[in-house]
């Protein structure tokens, strides 16, 4: 992350009224603490904006979308496909490109099976099938859902899955990418931020090499989108995914990008309703993008919440949401670093680097790290957070993990460092 | 808090039988899915006055300071004790950490492991405390299963039920 000159964090007036719209922050945990929520890198809080959005869809318009000739059904379309534009324009792509998921783990599925399903497709989706011999690539720090659907196609189709190494600091070890990206590479998938070691990844090196030889790039943006100002079509990737949850936006819908030219040629993954051009009793043929990639009545209110969620997120500006994160990325780092039986697993500046800051605690378990502090009223994330080969390769079991939300200040980065001295007192490890 | 209290700190600083001994009848490798803690687990059947006893559990662990303690508790309980008796100490342990914090435990039949209730009302927390007594279960259904018929759990690499060790990797859930 980089610092955008004359670019302000959240003054301490705009964070009270950033808090204040978010009810849930309002509750007490644990008898009676503050609630000190450090975990939105595994899902956000919401605004009441955005609840507020959902119910009206729900006592106002709520019909199924794409269906029906009455006024509900025509307002619902309306809403589910206005949501659809603000997405798309939220991360400077087309709406025809912006397929709505149930999370991002299902569009990165969506990608993976699509390329499964093109086996038996017709020959504009011969570029998608992959064989013996062909190469997958993806990164030892990805999170297991844009792993293991890609070990999975491997095994369906024969190929075989590569992976970019990382250093000892959590960065890509791109040193030996000429060797890793060759004639063989069909598919690149990696994430741009790291939802354990908060590092952001330099994308145009792994697009580059990628366009070089052919392969599609699958960009995983869940923990870039709703932390900095991302423009998808800058980035040249061919696919990308996030979840709608982690950026305030209601549970249950996600987001699959695609270039049209692909997602034309790319057959469907779930196949019913929606999603068909004709059907007999024998055979159906698919619609167009994006519908062909949402079978099934669609999410309208969840997406009717995310458009809410890209609505609020640009009112307070992107820049600013992540200059006021990485200010509380600083500090937590400088007071992690005055510990010296805290040991950061990831880079230990704001260089390149996301808010998500993971940590082992010299003779304390995490889970017990995590356990103490929520008695405190602090909610972290703790274990692998679904990253057990990134955790094998820093040499951890287990970690703790706090991730910040445009509603965190500076007094939930205090609270979080003198719980951790709390830690120290129950292990009965404090000096 | 409760939680923590200084004998289960105890217990988990000092696992009692910590250590993976031979000979052993069966052993299992369970993990807990949601952290990746883990604990291989041995055991080895006896015969006291005709009836079989579980005369040794041993095992090796990396986890939480609840489950190193349940571990240490369960040694501590179970290691001498005729099956039936193994068999009603883990559903005393069970009921207890799965009461929501209902059942205090008898400390008659749990000792120490009455320290683990603070951990029923934590139920994030309960699948740590139960790490090593599902693989207890486990292990003693292996080590007592009719040879040439291996247990068919999933996951399992099964093998005769006598005289080699038997590993298994699954959710103890």
């Amino acid at each position: 992350m980089t610092t955008v000159t004359g670019v302000q964090p959240f003054t301490d007036d705009e964070l009270a009224t950033i808090r204040a719209d978010v009810p849930i922050l309002g509750r007490t945990v644990r008898d009676g603490h503050r609630l000190v929520y450090l975990d939105s890198g595994a899902t956000s809080q919401k605004p009441r904006q955005v609840l507020e959005a959902e119910r009206a869809y729900y006592e106002q318009h709520n019909a199924a979308v794409h269906r029906g000739a009455h006024q509900l059904a025509e307002e619902a379309t309306d809403a589910y496909e206005e949501a659809r534009a603000a997405v798309a324009s939220f991360v400077g792509v087309n709406d025809s490109e912006v397929v709505f998921t149930k999370n991002a783990t299902e569009s990165l599925n969506l990608v993976a099976y699509a390329m499964s399903n093109a086996v038996t497709a017709g020959p504009e989706a011969r570029r998608f099938v992959l064989a013996p011999g062909d190469e997958v690539l993806v990164t030892e720090m990805e999170h297991h859902a844009n792993l293991v659907p890609w070990q999975q196609l491997c095994r369906r189709s024969g190929a075989t899955l590569r992976w970019v190494p990382m250093t000892d600091e959590g960065r890509l070890d791109l040193s030996t990418l000429d060797s890793l990206i060759t004639e063989r590479t069909r598919v690149v998938a990696f994430t741009q931020a790291s939802n354990v070691l908060g590092t952001i990844n330099p994308v145009a090196p792994l697009v580059s090499r990628a366009k070089a030889v052919g392969a599609l790039v699958v960009l995983d943006v869940c923990q870039s989108v709703p932390h900095q100002p991302v423009d998808l079509a800058a980035l040249d990737v061919d696919f990308a995914a996030f979840s709608g949850h982690k950026m305030l936006g209601p549970l249950g819908v996600g987001v699959l990008w695609g270039r049209s030219e692909l997602l034309e040629a790319m057959p469907p993954f779930i196949t019913g309703g929606s999603m068909i051009g004709s059907v007999t009793m024998g055979d159906a043929t698919f619609t167009a993008p994006p519908q062909r990639f949402e079978a099934g009545v669609p999410v309208a209110a969840q997406a009717v919440g995310l458009h809410a969620a890209v609505d609020y997120l640009s009112a307070l500006g992107m820049d600013r949401v992540a200059e006021h994160e990485r200010r509380l990325t600083a500090l937590l780092l400088e007071g992690l670093a005055e510990l010296p039986w805290v040991r950061v697993v990831g880079p230990t500046s704001t260089v390149d680097r996301g808010g998500a800051v993971s940590f082992a605690v010299d003779g304390v378990h995490a889970h017990d790290v995590g356990q103490v502090l929520d008695d405190q009223g602090i909610a972290v994330r703790v274990g692998h957070h679904c990253a057990e080969p990134l955790h094998r390769r820093m040499g951890v079991v287990a970690t703790t993990r706090a991730s910040f939300g445009p509603y965190n200040g500076e007094d939930d980065v205090r609270a979080l460092l003198a719980g951790l001295q709390q830690v120290r007192k129950v292990f009965g490890l404090a000096a | 808090m409760d939680l923590y209290a200084e004998l289960i700190l105890e217990h988990s600083k000092h696992p009692q039988g910590e250590g993976l001994r031979d000979p052993f009848d069966a052993e299992v490798h369970h993990v807990n899915t949601t952290c990746g803690d883990e604990v291989t687990l041995r055991v080895r059947l006896g015969e006291r006055d005709g009836v079989t006893t579980l005369e040794d559990i041993s095992f090796a662990s990396q986890g939480c300071a609840i489950s190193r303690a349940s571990a240490s508790v369960l040694h501590e309980l179970v290691s001498g004790l005729p099956l039936d008796e193994v068999e009603s100490t883990y559903e005393a342990m069970h009921g207890m950490l799965t009461s929501r914090g209902k059942d205090p435990g008898s400390e008659e039949v749990l000792g120490d492991g009455v320290a683990l209730a603070g951990v029923a009302k934590y139920p994030s927390r309960v699948k740590c405390a139960l790490l090593s007594w599902m693989a207890l279960t486990d292990a003693l259904a292996r080590a007592t299963a009719v040879p040439t018929a291996p247990v068919p759990t999933a996951g399992a690499t099964a093998g005769p039920a006598t005289g080699s060790p038997v590993a298994v990797k699954e959710d103890p859930r």
